[in-house]
């Protein structure tokens, strides 16, 4: 592999890696904030314990993130250089803004709430919960600002070779911003209530009667049914209709759609092979793309052979990450209506087969992070910026194939350790099981909940 | 006082803050690795558990405020100490997982293992650090097009490495201070022992520094500048203050530290301005605070965006402080 191809490999797993922790931290965050609320104002020790075990599982989470996402702040001047001097006037200040609005707060408060209990007023503890929960939140909107200006530039003028900053407000607020975070963010929370729901399904499993597994249960399906549900309509969806108006190119690619044509169909599932390209084995709605993407059933879409093949991103990638991305959406959507259902009618706690397969959900939501996330940086493909330079003109030629495999190997023998100990670590906090109040009993603790 | 000026002194600020803050931290885990007792350890780990994360912000904040107000050294300096940063981020990484993970465990092997890697994880940063203010004092090889020439052996040449260890030493010593803040008895008497010992080491190559760099880079030394008495006294009174009051008044003495440190930072700010970067080929070919700065407009939003942010951060951080003041409880929330 040259230089380049490593540059990028190496940029897609320490991305990769990092983007496990973000949005299961931020949706943990928000978590907390409900939990100790009721631990605080109703009084309940049990909430209180909620807290506590949900607040272990996200420290450990958190230094993990933290840790690998100082790699993703270096690694744009380390092994991007050329593209951090042309864009630098506009991407660096939101870095910036994300550590003097988001990171201080975060990182400041998260001190505070884990070490602060019984030292601070309840109040300020859970001041300090929500604080933590709004850092993590104004976090993500930087850093989604950042990206989307690559995916859609705004509010800039090409001078002095480089890109120079015209309008502070267009670059921040570019076409893809707030379609995109509210997309994100959403899934974090999406994440976190997995976590939160599937945690409590399994101390559910073991004693159907537990306040600790009802409460943390309650919790985690209310957050996690509305967010699933809008992770789709309307966050998704309106998505889809940015990327569609926006970037054409990408579109066609996450959608299988090879030939442009006027009402277009929805491929629902199919294999696409190349090259040339085509999509096999296709189930599709007719005239449905054309509708959801324009409101119109027989709008025009551009198909990939409307654009020159060297402007179009990777085809499989992008259809396969993408529709898988929607399948796992879908199931969740699907798991957490019918626990809804179960807990409205007060008959969850002993649906063993749903407590079952929303504990086995855990690891879903990340997955679709993931995948969503390659849909949308294979989709830029093969622009860094979009149609504005392009990814092969702007690695570090200074930093040799040498050096980049000796990062490389490194960055990925820690951060597989580093996976293995995190997932034993929190299996392990999880097993151990949350620190109760002594004194109630637990039929008592039933019925109080 | 133009945009570019003033982002040079914010940038200069967060690596003062950085160096203060985080500076405690990184030399608190250097002295980890030679605790003597279980007890010490996780004293150690209380008295920086509920700041350290908040402190290595510092950094990530002073990368960004470097990649937006001058994108060009960012990217030049980043990309040319490639391998010296991969070391300091694999360090980084090390020190932050290794001190969330190592009490959830309760295994003697298990915590042993992560105190080594909590150690080096901050020893590797901490030396680091000082061998990159050396390159940076000496001057990089950048030739007239801006483009870096140099190799990774190279940043580590005798006066960078010199500089390493007035760094390394400097932060033991920080990091003792305000250790002794958080603890008591035997284990206060050993980190006043380590105070000492590494301020006498600081000094010696502190003053064996100083001498090089005049032969180095002579032009660094800006006797005409007032700006470069005044840091050069409160870099003397930092120095003089910190034995003085070390036995009686620990609090005094972190803060003589602090001062100390943050002179230092001065001195080289004030002899490094109005470049950035100097050049070792020639000083025409250095990255400056106008050749490689960003647009008027973004040093002017970045302003409004730290006048903003900044006051507010440090309020909180200040009040976060005054939070866990006092000796570390032990049997305490956390660790």
């Amino acid at each position: 592999m040259d230089a380049l191809m490593l540059a990028r490999v190496q940029f897609a797993v320490t991305i990769g890696f990092h983007f496990i922790f973000p949005p299961l931290t931020i949706g943990l965050s928000w978590a907390l904030v409900l939990a100790e609320w009721f631990g605080w104002r109703r009084n309940d020790p049990i909430w209180t314990s909620v807290g506590k075990l949900f607040g272990k599982l996200f420290a450990i989470s958190f230094a993990v993130g933290v840790a690998t996402g100082i790699v993703m702040e270096f690694q744009f001047g380390t092994n991007w250089a050329p593209y951090s001097k042309f864009v630098g006037d506009i991407f660096g200040a939101p870095l910036a803004a994300e550590g003097v609005f988001a990171f201080f707060l975060e990182s400041g408060f998260l001190g505070l709430y884990l070490f602060g209990r019984g030292r601070v007023s309840k109040r300020m503890h859970w001041f300090s919960a929500l604080m933590v929960a709004v850092g993590s939140t104004l976090s993500a909107f930087w850093i989604i600002v950042a990206n989307s200006w690559q995916q859609t530039p705004a509010g800039f003028t090409v001078r002095n070779g480089r890109a120079e900053l015209t309008s502070f407000y267009e670059a921040v607020f570019n076409p893809s911003t707030m379609p995109r975070y509210l997309h994100t963010v959403d899934a974090a929370v999406v994440s976190g209530a997995f976590v939160v729901a599937g945690v409590a399904a399994y101390y559910l499993l073991k004693d159907p009667a537990s306040g600790f597994g009802r409460r943390a249960m309650r919790l985690g399906v209310a957050l996690g049914v509305i967010s699933a549900v809008a992770e789709l309509m309307p966050f998704g969806h309106l998505h889809a209709q940015q990327v569609a108006r926006t970037q054409p190119e990408k579109f066609a690619a996450i959608e299988g759609l090879y030939t442009s044509q006027t009402a277009a169909p929805l491929v629902i599932f199919g294999v696409p092979f190349g090259p040339p390209p085509r999509v096999r084995a296709k189930v599709e709605v007719p005239s449905l793309l054309s509708w959801m993407a324009f409101g119109n059933a027989n709008a025009e879409v551009k198909g990939a052979d409307a654009f020159p093949k060297e402007d179009l991103p990777p085809l499989w990638l992008t259809f396969v990450s993408f529709h898988n991305m929607v399948v796992i959406g879908l199931w969740l959507i699907l798991v957490m209506v019918l626990a809804t259902w179960h807990l409205l009618r007060d008959s969850l706690w002993k649906k063993r087969w749903l407590l079952k397969a929303l504990m086995y959900s855990i690891p879903l939501p990340i997955a679709a992070c993931e995948l969503g996330w390659i849909a949308a940086e294979v989709g830029r493909q093969p622009w860094i910026v979009y149609k504005l330079m392009r990814t092969s003109e702007a690695h570090s030629t200074t930093v040799s194939a040498g050096e980049i495999w000796f990062s490389l190997i490194l960055f990925t023998a820690i951060y597989t350790l580093l996976v293995v100990l995190w997932l034993f670590l929190m299996f392990r906090k999880v097993r151990q099981g949350p620190e109760l109040p002594p004194a109630q009993p637990l039929e008592k603790r039933a019925s109080a909940a | 006082m133009d945009l570019n000026t003033i982002w040079f002194i914010l940038v200069a600020v967060l690596i003062g803050g950085y160096a203060v803050l985080d500076g405690f931290d990184l030399g608190a885990g250097v002295l980890h690795l030679f605790s003597r007792s279980e007890g010490e350890r996780r004293a150690t780990l209380q008295a920086i558990g509920p700041t350290w994360d908040g402190n290595e912000v510092w950094l990530l904040t002073g990368g960004g405020a470097l990649f937006a107000a001058f994108p060009a050294v960012y990217a030049t300096v980043f990309s040319g100490f490639y391998l010296a940063l991969m070391l300091l981020l694999v360090g980084l990484i090390l020190r932050a997982v290794s001190i969330e993970f190592r009490n959830v465990i309760e295994s003697a092997g298990w915590r042993k293992a992560f105190d080594l890697a909590f150690g080096i994880g901050s020893l590797v940063p901490a030396l680091l650090f000082g061998v990159a203010v050396g390159n940076i004092l000496r001057g990089v090889p950048i030739d007239s097009a801006g483009r870096w020439t140099g190799t990774f052996l190279g940043l580590l040449n005798p006066y960078s490495l010199l500089v390493g260890v007035v760094g390394l030493c400097f932060f033991v010593m920080h990091g003792a201070l305000y250790l002794r803040l958080k603890v008591d008895g035997e284990h206060s008497a050993r980190l006043a022992g380590w105070a000492k010992g590494s301020y006498l080491g600081f000094l010696l190559a502190f003053v064996g520094a100083t001498v090089a760099t005049g032969f180095v880079s002579p032009h660094l030394f800006k006797a005409g500048n007032p700006l470069f008495w005044v840091f050069a006294a409160l870099l003397v009174v930092g120095l003089v203050g910190v034995p003085l009051v070390l036995g009686r008044k620990p609090g005094l003495a972190f803060l003589a530290s602090s001062l100390a440190i943050l002179s230092m930072i001065g001195l080289a700010a004030v002899g490094l301005f109005p470049r950035l970067v100097p050049s070792i080929t020639s000083l025409e070919n250095s990255l400056t605070i106008y050749n490689a700065s960003s647009s008027k407009l973004t040093l002017t939003v970045m302003l409004v965006i730290a006048l903003i942010g900044m006051p507010l951060v440090i309020a909180y951080t200040a009040i976060i402080y005054r939070v866990f003041k006092g000796k570390v409880r032990a049997g305490a929330e956390g660790y």
